[in-house]
């Protein structure tokens, strides 16, 4: 059952022809499917219709006339009808349920599809749980519509059809004579309808309101607390609550006079069939059976009028499902594969930058910093100003293939959104991104990611074993290839000492490994696949113990051997080896050079090392002892200096 | 049935006895019906005149009337019986939720609570009313049309109840098989779920190695399997209700055999065979709801465990009995406290008076226990070891309503409820103080950013409000910290996503408010602690060094190297020397 608080979700059409014709599309190759089911349904109806029938003719020509020859066969026929309506009502539901799951199948995939074609921009705007819920309960809600809606209302149609035929055929002035309550029960179940949707939302949305505010109250549990609200907030919670139970005891009396009166309705037909009926019989005009048959049929034809009432609303749940799924499906992709894309199997490793400038877009006035990164989660400037977006202006480079290039600088200099260049995670708005001399965009963009090695500084590990993690789905890379990158990257000791070695299964997004052997676990990964150009995102972490701190910086250095490497450099021990450092301050590049040469002209870069990297000269090796980053308590999150940047830009 | 759940039921006696009273009135009217269409039968193989078969008529739509009626008087008094307690089990539910210590909702997820207060209430709902009035009238019905089928015919009786047992035996043995596939489908769902969650929040190293094929096959995989899962489930449940009908209507089929027989041996009349068919007819809901309410209460009997681990869990801070309700002066004094969580201490013997009216600023680097040690006034948490005193008395002996009452807090976390603003602010105020409010976001910078927004202070906010910015967010808490009139002011790294700027203009207003209030500023800016009577420098949970801004700069420690980078970074970020 879906968790939902949002009352926008429970208002809304219960049909809408434009998403219905789109739905269609998928239940479409199922055509004959459905055809047969509507056949299987018709003839289910049939069957289960035949009982009353036979038991006419089991009374007027058997049990009254006292003649037992042939009652046994009218009993093997009721039997039968019996069986087959088993067996007809059960083929039916399942080629209902195949139909609904093979569509549910397909726009599950359609969907998912589609989402790893979104940006990476796309990902930072939405939630994660509301696209989970897109792809899990919205499509849910669908199949319930297909299996038990729209086939499942036609049948009762056909049944109730079905039931006024025979009744016409066995006797059309007592049928006539019965079908006088109908009017009445039809405008009578039309208005329960309406009345039972009111009374039904009426409750829904009390209840969202009433789970979004306790939603809302157990995450600000504490700000409750600490204000001594919890006499006021309980009363306000009282006070919806209570409106809640008003409303279900409303939708209860709806529903509670609602099924009566429809026994009633039905008393009053079953009583014409006796008064009208019956002074038929007794004047010999027609036989007894066909007053109880007729009893029966009565007493059946309203099961389907209040069966019918009760599908509105997982019509209206999938309409509402439905209109959210194609929102995402609209979604356009905003980083596109050029028409006729430059591929190549292996690359130089030559990277340009020409005059690029580039801006996360702009985000709504007033919105805080989760949604883009650097300044901009601080107040000081109104987002919506272009000219305070630009995260680099005019930012122009070249790295020659093999070369290594530390990028160094402030907070919200712009680094992180230069490797989001390269791999095209986003496009400049303006300049030139180049991979050996070729504009990114003119580059397919797996092909052109399949020769970058991306190491995070927020290592992502996936469910699975470790060797799962370093091959991620490359099915080329061999097990001999994994445990080989493992080894160059210091990673395969330790790995080789967890319960099962390479196939150990990681647990809970890797919580059992510490940062820096998820760190080494990245660059093994990024080795595995053996890319001539490698990002590394290396900015300040949490600490990692001396003896696995060694062990990266080793990593480190023999990993940008031999590649074009770009490093967002955290570790002293990095800026020193590289080939030359890239300073970034506001979005430009204002200094570069060797560390050496750096230091000793004594401008940005020399304020930067004493700010970020003298303190590792002191204290080479991270602090230990500080409090594990998962030790619940207030104490445990606040933030230190110079560490505002969240994960990175956007 | 638990004891809490058996009081609930207890509470609500009343209603349940009548119910029950109800329920026996009621199926004793229903099982009137077909005895009509007994006596309409026989009536008319006897050639009865009209008259007789008018009355019955309308007999039979009088009985109906008379017991739609009572079977109404009868649902809503049992169900709203059910309703009422489901109200009250949540009430309780969110009222113990209150009570419970911070630390419980730290290691809870609120997706958890969530899932029991939705989920698990609704279960335990659906037995305390469908399940109880379904089980006790299925009993009656069962009892009472069994002794009446007797009545007529014994052996026509048996062969009905030897038949219709098999409805609810089916349903729970196939509801057995059902309840198991259906989890495992349950189970494949999550797994659909968590592979979505991880690729999404993954979706940057899925593009980075140009991982979207494997995904998708992957994801195809685990789809497939979901479907496979589906469709064995569908293939038992599918079968459920036409295996229902079916036992139903073999029932029919005997009884029209062995009636017939019974009919043409002159032992039963053919009204008592249409009588006998009537009784089948209204065993059959009861019979479904036997198996039905079997599973329901398995269900809610679970549920109710799951709701009872919140309800048994007890405050780890509560109030003293018989504690105070005083206002306090201030006066604060930590006596060699110490603190850990799972044996990992945070704060490590600290001892620190702080006169009543004094400004005191905690700096320190990240997790070196600034918040904790000024969570440790209020009760968030309480000491390990040692003592945290206000007005020279342990404020474990205050009521927690007196302690915090004095206190204004404005946590790191800016958090604001889906409310006007102007009710946000005056979150903690005392009744009345409506002009204190205004003042409190004059003094907290607010009110300019108020007059911009064009319902004022009747702006929506919170999740479904609009948007503030960090700094908004953190100036509104501010204020409302403020518009408390506390003794105790305690600002934990408030001010934080405020511009210089505006921060000076907070600070020189507090300085104001502050004159007569005991102040806490925990920041990483010097900017925000220098002016403070004494500043406090916090490293892995101790105090090493204390003094005035003066003071520690020239002791040349901790401090003063924070220092030294401040002025570097602020020099950074000022530096617009650069070409532009």
């Amino acid at each position: 059952m879906s968790i939902g608080f949002q009352e926008d979700e429970v208002l809304g059409k219960a049909y809408d022809a434009r998403l219905m014709r789109r739905l269609l599309t998928y239940v479409r190759p199922y055509r004959a499917q459905v055809v047969l089911s509507v056949v299987l349904l018709v003839l289910t109806s049939a069957a289960g219709l035949a009982g009353p029938y036979l038991v006419r003719i089991a009374i007027d020509e058997h049990i009254a006339p006292k003649r037992l020859d042939g009652l046994g066969l009218v009993i093997l026929a009721y039997a039968g009808a019996l069986v087959a309506a088993f067996l007809l009502r059960y083929a039916q539901s399942y080629v209902m349920q195949w139909v609904g799951q093979q569509a549910m199948y397909r726009l599950r995939m359609d969907l998912f599809s589609h989402l790893q074609r979104l940006s990476v921009a796309f990902y930072t705007r939405q939630p994660v749980g509301r696209l989970i819920t897109r792809v899990t309960n919205d499509i849910d809600a669908l199949n319930e519509m297909i299996t038990q809606g729209v086939v499942a209302v036609f049948g009762d149609l056909f049944t109730l059809v079905l039931i006024v035929g025979i009744m016409l055929y066995m006797d059309w002035r007592l049928a006539l004579a019965t079908m006088v309550v109908l009017p009445t029960i039809i405008g009578f179940t039309a208005r329960f309808r309406v009345q039972a949707r009111e009374s039904y939302r009426a409750v829904r949305v009390r209840l969202a309101r009433i789970n979004a505010f306790l939603n809302e109250h157990i995450m600000g549990m504490g700000i409750v607390q600490l204000f001594s609200r919890e006499a006021r907030e309980f009363e306000r919670f009282d006070a919806l609550n209570r409106d809640h139970l008003t409303a279900n005891m409303a939708s209860l009396r709806s529903f509670a006079i609602f099924h009566p009166m429809v026994g009633a309705m039905s008393a009053v037909a079953v009583a014409v069939i006796i008064g009208y009926g019956g002074i038929q019989a007794t004047a010999g005009a027609i036989s007894v059976g066909l007053v109880v048959a007729f009893i029966q049929y009565a007493q059946r034809f309203f099961e389907p009028i209040e069966d019918l009432a009760e599908k509105y609303n997982i019509l209206q749940a999938a309409m509402a499902s439905s209109e959210r799924i194609f929102r995402v499906l609209d979604e356009p992709v905003e980083v596109q594969d050029w028409p006729d894309p430059v591929r190549a199997d292996r690359v130089r490793g030559e990277i340009e930058f020409r005059d690029v400038w580039f801006a996360y877009e702009p985000t709504s006035p007033g919105a805080d910093g989760q949604t883009g990164g650097g300044p901009r989660g601080v107040e000081g400037g109104s987002a919506s100003a272009r000219a305070e977006d630009w995260v680099l202006r005019g930012v122009s480079f070249r790295i020659q293939p093999g070369e290594s290039v530390a990028l160094v600088g402030h907070t919200g200099a712009g680094k992180s959104s230069i490797i989001n260049l390269i791999t095209r995670f986003y496009d400049p708005q303006r300049g030139q991104v180049l991979v050996d001399g070729t504009d990114v965009r003119y580059w397919e963009q797996r092909d052109l990611r399949r020769h970058i090695g991306l190491v995070l500084q927020d290592v992502f590990l996936f469910s699975g074993t470790i060797e799962d993690n370093i091959r991620l789905g490359t099915a080329h890379i061999t097990d001999d290839q994994v445990r080989r990158a493992a080894e160059f990257v210091n990673a395969s000791s330790f790995i080789e000492r967890l319960p099962g070695g390479f196939r150990a299964v990681v647990q809970e997004r890797g919580a059992t490994l510490s940062v820096g052997q998820k760190q080494l676990i990245a660059f093994a990964r990024a080795i595995a696949h053996n890319p001539e150009v490698l990002l590394v995102l290396d900015e300040a972490t949490s600490s990692v113990d001396t003896e696995t701190e060694i062990l990266i910086q080793d990593a480190l250095r023999r990993v940008m051997r031999g590649r074009t490497s770009i490093i967002i450099a955290h570790r002293l021990s990095t800026i020193q080896h590289v080939d030359r450092i890239l300073v970034i301050h506001k979005g430009r590049i204002v200094e570069e050079g060797t560390h050496r040469d750096l230091l000793g002209r004594g401008g940005i870069y020399t304020k930067l090392y004493q700010l970020q990297y003298r303190d590792q000269e002191l204290r080479p090796v991270a602090r230990t002892g500080v409090a594990p980053s998962g030790a619940a308590g207030p104490g445990a999150g606040d933030l230190g200096a110079g560490e505002g940047e969240g994960g990175g830009d956007g | 049935m638990s004891t809490r759940l058996r009081a609930y039921i207890f509470r609500h006696r009343r209603a349940y006895l009548t119910g029950f009273v109800l329920s026996i009135i009621s199926t004793g009217v229903a099982l009137v019906n077909p005895w009509v269409l007994r006596q309409a039968v026989d009536s008319i193989r006897a050639g009865a005149p009209p008259r007789a078969l008018l009355l019955l008529a309308a007999a039979y739509v009088g009985v109906a009337l008379l017991g739609g009626f009572i079977r109404f008087r009868w649902r809503m008094r049992m169900l709203g019986a059910g309703r009422r307690i489901e109200y009250e089990i949540r009430n309780d539910y969110f009222a113990h939720l209150q009570r419970l210590h911070q630390g419980f909702f730290h290691h809870t997820r609120t997706g958890d609570l969530m899932a029991r207060g939705i989920n698990d209430l609704n279960a335990v709902s659906r037995l305390v009313g469908a399940g109880i009035m379904h089980s006790f009238n299925t009993v009656v019905m069962f009892l009472a049309a069994s002794a009446l089928m007797m009545t007529i015919d014994p052996p026509l009786a048996a062969v009905v109840l030897i038949i219709l047992p098999l409805v609810s035996l089916v349903f729970v043995a196939l509801g057995r098989r059902i309840h198991k596939q259906y989890e495992r489908v349950q189970e494949q769902f999550s797994t659909i779920s968590a592979r979505a969650q991880e690729n999404f929040s993954g979706i940057r190293v899925v593009k980075a190695f140009a991982q979207e094929t494997a995904q998708i096959e992957t994801f195809s995989a685990i789809n497939r399997e979901y479907v496979r899962r589906s469709l064995r489930l569908a293939r038992t449940a599918g079968a459920l209700w036409p295996a229902m009908t079916f036992i139903l209507g073999l029932a029919a089929a005997a009884v029209l055999w062995q009636g017939g027989l019974a009919v043409v041996a002159g032992r039963i009349t053919l009204g008592q065979l249409v009588q006998f068919f009537g009784y089948l007819m209204m065993l059959s809901w009861p019979m479904i709801a036997l198996g039905w309410t079997t599973t329901l209460f398995q269900q809610a009997f679970a549920s109710m465990s799951r709701l009872e681990e919140i309800f048994n869990t007890k405050p780890a801070i509560a109030s003293p009995e018989a504690a105070g309700d005083e206002r306090l002066r201030g006066a604060i004094e930590f006596r060699n406290v110490s603190l850990s969580y799972n044996g990992t201490p945070v704060i490590r013997d600290v001892t620190l008076a702080i006169p009543a009216g004094s400004t005191v600023a905690i700096v320190g680097p990240t997790g070196s226990g600034k918040s904790t040690l000024a969570s440790l006034i209020p009760r968030i948490v309480d000491v390990t070891a040692g003592e945290v005193l206000v007005d020279g008395r342990d404020v474990r002996a205050y009521s927690l309503a007196a302690l915090r009452g004095s206190i204004g807090m404005v946590p790191q976390e800016p958090f604001l409820f889906s409310d006007t603003l102007e009710e946000n602010l005056a979150w903690g105020a005392w009744a009345g103080d409506g002009h204190r409010v205004r003042e409190a976001a004059e003094i907290a910078q607010l009110a300019r950013d108020v007059a911009e927004f064009p319902l004022g202070y009747q702006t929506m906010v919170g999740e479904r409000g609009v948007t503030l910015s960090g700094g908004q967010k953190q100036r509104a808490t501010i204020a409302r910290a403020l518009a408390r009139d506390p003794a105790i002011l305690i600002l934990d790294d408030a001010l934080s996503s405020v511009d210089t700027r505006t921060e000076e203009e907070i600070l020189q207003g507090l300085r104001r408010f502050a004159a007569t209030r005991t102040s806490i500023l925990i920041s990483h800016r010097i900017s925000t602690v220098r002016h403070a009577d004494l500043i406090v420098v916090l490293d892995e949970g101790r105090i090493v060094e204390r003094g005035t801004h003066e003071s520690l700069l020239a002791a040349g420690g901790l401090y003063a190297d924070l220092y030294q980078k401040q002025l570097l970074q602020e020099a950074l970020e000022a530096d617009e020397s650069l070409p532009s």
